[in-house]
């Protein structure tokens, strides 16, 4: 105790000395919420992700403490150069300690790199890829909410053991949908079910008609979209036209989040099944924070997982400052310091975060409700199965991160 | 048929030539001393890798009269092609420059003895188609980790001597190379060849009656024109480290067009000052989203319907003088 | 062999789209000497405005299908007199900078204002479901979708190859000092044909609503695919615009069967191919 007041003092005098207000060892803090404001990712990450921060600085109390906490954003427009620009700019010139959400995999690559250059944080959320945990990790990033191998392995383990084990893939053409089909392969083969084909589209594909033929024709239990974005949304359109869903066969979507079932309404996705580690309404810990962040959206959109994400992180952040007492502004320093401390909020509950950057935490397997079985407006999942955390995420062992080397 | 560049070009005057030299001094001494003002480097040097890029790109249209709105492929396939031979092959900048450049020139080669069949707007059409083609093959093939990018590319030493990770050496090394390159492209314009390329933009029967073989010399303005942008990219892999589909996009190449527009087609300079004013306002109207497209198509606009010299070629206009 | 005659018929489907779009740019193209860069942002237009008819004036499909077209062409007559007519005399590739300015601008306030990840339209009730033909199964709205795509193509072929108001418009494109010679509003003319080639891209989106996303960005991929076409048919002939469009969508479902890996790309490999061959394109005339 005597210690760390003789450190915010020495950092008090220093902080005065060099005249600044950003210095080692004080109570100001910066948070930059980096994402996609406008484009493809702005219902899931983009505004709401800057609310979710502000709400996890009130939530912290840090304020009433003396701190100083500024929360800025801006739109990286899925453009890795405007990315590292801006974030470049934040950490040089604004002084930005974190820089939070991040989605679009090459731009959280980017700015992940970046941030380990420069010694600040990234508290990831919007990003799917898994290499930020595996041979991209850096001592100054931390992958909060899920990633490619939580998709894959939640929804192709748990579907299969729930019956569905003959599994055709429509994949997009592109290192995101190889991977994560990749993925989702061995996790359907490791618990007993069967790959029996899958068709490459090519990203951005408005009619998925041929494809959706040959889905139908492998008679597969079920079809799973290694796709993102308009891709899935379309597949999943054309699906109900073909009668493929009322055929029997089931849709997997494995990059799916309650923003686009909103967009698609129910009567389209009726039946999916998706996974996600967060949904307004698994509990009152959510339904609470659902809540108040609906009242604070324009739209009153309920928060997906990446936004959630954003204010579990920062609370976290926000936690291991207030047991420092200080700001250190050493980005490694926090980070470890982070990992030492598990984590626990009303939003995720309990987990950890391994020595990789990786978060733990429970992962859902949803199917989404049709319209008659929705009570209202974003009543939209029923729980199929939970994923504990230790399945939900790689397992240290077989993670590539090179920090894990000893 | 009349030509879309309205800035005559009277090039070869003495006179002409003196201003536009004065003028690179100027910009020469005025970019030197950036580091020295507080002006972020890290943005001068992406609009630096930009105006060269535009200036590339006016050659073609400023001075062959030909629009390409594929621009984006020489720039994007350049990056990935320096990007992979510095962080896969490991070689020094001086190679990876080399790499890139050389990789750009070869697709310059091909497309241009596809596209410059047909002129005028079908020739825009037909880059724009061949840059797509070129789009979905580097979103397909795996050394470029489609939408992930390449990330994280060392920075290296130039020559053994310069380290390029430190911000004030990279700065000047852009520097020094886009100037080089500016006076390429003012040599080009100003020799014979450029001269037989106004007279085909100008009128294309006549030159070929004198006996210019007018396909040859469109074929190597876009060569030079393809591999200028594919240097433009290759040096914008030092500045932003990483290399990804953005540069290959449709996307770019317009932004490009509208670049070399809002400054002056076929004016020496305007590519450079459009190069300066798009990146600013990129980086400035981050926060206003979308709105920022909006406005770069309400300036494609203002400037077909109210200046089509921009503002290079305004000026220029103004003073009676070609800069 | 049945997979075969399924993927023709699939291909036929999406080749109905390129026709209309097509068709549009070259009845455009014909009279105003323009490349419209905007067609794909007014197609995107013609299937929001359906989307908006539904959920904010309770107007379904069928509605759509008369008024969005008539809409968008209205908006799209508007850009014609209020911008494009300045570009009389000047470079055609001012109208490609002016339309893809234009383009930028409507895509972007789309943005702004519904995301990118769209918004729903369902089939209307009427063409739900599918019939089982034996090797395959087409959903019925598929099927409604070719055969009103291709009567409205024949429409239009007629309407500007068969009828007196056709032959002005043809007239009009040769010469035109000499048609208003006979004292006909050549201006007036052209703006109509503006608004008819916008007409047609908004009913292909009104079309397309049902089956895709209705998205800011639907058009923008599309009509660089739909730039190929033309160039591979060449926009001299109405008929060789449509046949293109259809025989292209076709070559493209043949290729999502047999080589997937390709089908975003052979479009403009025959593109390329089509060149080296014949420069002109397929139906085109020497420019």
């Amino acid at each position: 105790m005597n210690r760390k007041l003789s450190a915010l003092m020495l950092g008090t005098a220093l902080a005065l000395a060099a005249g600044t207000g950003a210095f080692a060892g004080d109570k100001v803090v910066k948070i930059g919420v980096l994402n996609d404001m406008s484009g493809l990712y702005a219902d899931l990450a983009g505004p709401g992700s800057v609310i979710a921060a502000q709400m996890a600085v009130e939530d912290s109390g840090l304020t009433k403490k003396g701190w100083k906490i500024d929360v800025i954003s801006a739109d990286h427009q899925n453009k890795p150069d405007i990315g590292v620009n801006i974030a470049r700019q934040w950490i040089d010139v604004d002084k930005v300690d974190v820089l939070a959400d991040v989605p679009t995999s090459s731009v959280a690559l980017a700015v992940s790199n970046l941030a380990q250059e420069k010694n600040s944080i990234l508290l990831d959320s919007g990003a799917g890829t898994s290499d930020l945990t595996n041979k991209a990790c850096t001592p100054n990033t931390i992958h909060w909410t899920y990633d490619t191998y939580t998709l894959a392995h939640g929804t192709g383990t748990a579907l299969t053991k729930a019956g569905g084990n003959t599994w055709f893939f429509l994949t997009a053409d592109y290192a995101f949908g190889a991977a994560i089909e990749r993925d989702t392969t061995a996790a359907v083969t490791a618990a007993g079910g069967k790959v029996v084909g899958g068709v490459k589209h090519p990203l951005n594909t408005a009619d998925f008609s041929s494809f959706l033929l040959q889905a139908q024709a492998s008679k597969a239990k079920v079809i799973g979209l290694a796709n993102a974005g308009g891709d899935t949304v379309n597949a999943i359109k054309q699906a109900a036209e073909f009668g493929i869903t009322s055929g029997g066969q089931k849709l997997a979507s494995l990059l799916m989040f309650v923003s686009d079932v909103h967009a698609l309404g129910l009567q389209t996705a009726k039946g999916l099944n998706l996974t996600e580690t967060f949904y307004w309404d698994l509990n009152d810990g959510t339904r609470a924070f659902s809540k108040r962040f609906q009242d604070r959206m324009k739209n009153h959109a309920m928060p997906t997982m990446v936004q959630a994400g954003v204010y579990s992180s920062l609370l976290h952040y926000f936690k291991a400052l207030d047991s420092l007492g200080e700001n250190p502004h050493d980005g490694a320093k926090m980070v470890a310091k982070m990992k030492t401390m598990p984590t626990d909020d009303p939003v995720f509950g309990k987990g950890s975060i391994e020595p990789n950057g990786r978060v733990l935490h429970p992962a859902y397997l949803f199917e989404v409700k049709s319209p008659a079985e929705s009570k209202g407006p974003w009543d939209y999942y029923k729980l199929v199965a939970t994923i504990p955390a230790n399945e939900a995420f790689t397992p240290l062992d077989k993670s590539t991160c090179p920090l894990l080397k000893k | 048929m009349s030509v879309i560049t309205d800035n005559s070009t009277p090039a070869s005057s003495g006179r002409g030539i003196r201003d536009e030299m004065v003028a690179f001094v100027i910009m020469a001494a005025l970019l030197a001393t950036v580091p020295f003002t507080g002006i972020y480097p890290f943005f001068v040097m992406q609009a630096l890798c930009f105006a060269l890029f535009a200036c590339a790109f006016n050659l073609l249209i400023g001075y062959g009269g030909l629009l390409s709105f594929g621009h984006a492929m020489f720039l994007g396939t350049a990056g990935y092609f320096t990007a992979h031979a510095l962080k896969v092959w490991g070689v020094s900048p001086e190679i990876g420059i080399v790499v890139g450049t050389a990789g750009a020139c070869a697709l310059s080669v091909v497309t241009g003895w596809i596209s410059i069949r047909r002129q005028g707007i079908y020739f825009a059409m037909i880059t724009l188609a061949l840059s797509q083609l070129v789009f979905f093959v580097y979103l397909q093939t795996p050394f470029t980790h489609g939408e992930d990018g390449i990330q994280g590319i060392p920075q290296g030493m130039l020559f053994g001597l310069f380290d390029l990770s430190k911000p004030t050496t990279l700065y000047y090394v852009i520097l020094v190379a886009f100037l080089l390159a500016f006076l390429l492209i003012f040599r080009a314009i100003n020799s014979p060849f450029g001269e037989v390329l106004k007279a085909i933009r100008e009128n294309e029967p006549r030159a070929v009656s004198l006996g210019y073989k007018a396909d040859q010399y469109k074929l190597m303005a876009f060569i030079l024109s393809g591999t200028l942008s594919g240097f433009a990219g290759s040096l914008k892999v030092f500045v932003a480290q990483n290399a990804s589909l953005t540069d290959v996009h449709w996307t770019m190449s317009g932004e490009i067009v509208l670049m070399a527009l809002i400054g002056g087609l076929g004016t020496v300079f305007g590519p450079v000052v459009g190069a300066f004013i798009i990146v600013a306002m990129q980086q400035y109207l981050a926060g206003f989203g979308q709105w920022v497209t909006v406005i770069q198509g309400a300036i494609f606009v203002i400037c077909v319907l109210t200046f089509r010299r921009g503002i290079v070629g305004e000026i220029a206009a103004l003073f009676k003088r070609s800069l | 062999m049945q997979a075969l005659y399924a993927q023709l018929l699939v291909g036929l489907i999406n080749g109905s789209f390129y026709a209309l779009l097509s068709l549009g740019l070259a009845v455009i193209f014909g009279m105003l000497n323009i490349i419209n860069f905007a067609h794909g942002a007014l197609y995107m237009m013609g299937a929001f405005c359906a989307y908006f008819l539904l959920n904010g004036l309770g107007l379904n499909y069928w509605y759509a299908l008369v008024i969005a077209p008539v809409a968008v062409g209205i908006f799209g007559m508007v850009l014609e007199r209020t911008l494009l007519k300045w570009l009389a005399g000047l470079d055609h590739l001012y109208g490609l900078l002016l339309t893809f300015g234009i383009a930028l601008i409507i895509q972007g306030v789309f943005q702004n204002y519904f995301g990118s990840s769209g918004l729903p339209y369902a089939i209307p009730p009427q063409l739900q479901g599918g019939m089982n033909l034996g090797f395959m199964f087409l959903p019925i709205y598929r099927g409604w979708v070719v055969v009103f795509s291709l009567v409205v193509c024949l429409a239009t072929w007629y309407l500007i190859e068969r009828t007196r108001l056709g032959a002005y418009l043809r007239a009009a494109t040769e010469n035109p000092n000499l048609v208003r010679a006979f004292g006909i509003n050549v201006p007036r003319m052209i703006t109509l044909t503006y608004g008819l080639g916008i007409g047609l891209a908004a009913l292909a989106g009104v079309l397309s609503a049902p089956i895709n996303q209705v998205r800011p960005l639907m058009g923008a991929d599309l009509i660089i695919v739909v730039f190929a076409v033309v160039v591979i048919g060449g926009m001299g002939s109405i008929m060789g615009s449509v046949i293109t469009g259809f025989a292209l969508g076709v070559v493209e479902g043949l290729t999502k069967y047999f080589y997937p890996e390709a089908s975003n790309t052979v479009v403009f490999v025959l593109m390329v191919l089509v060149l080296l061959v014949k420069p002109t394109g397929l139906t085109g005339r020497a420019t």
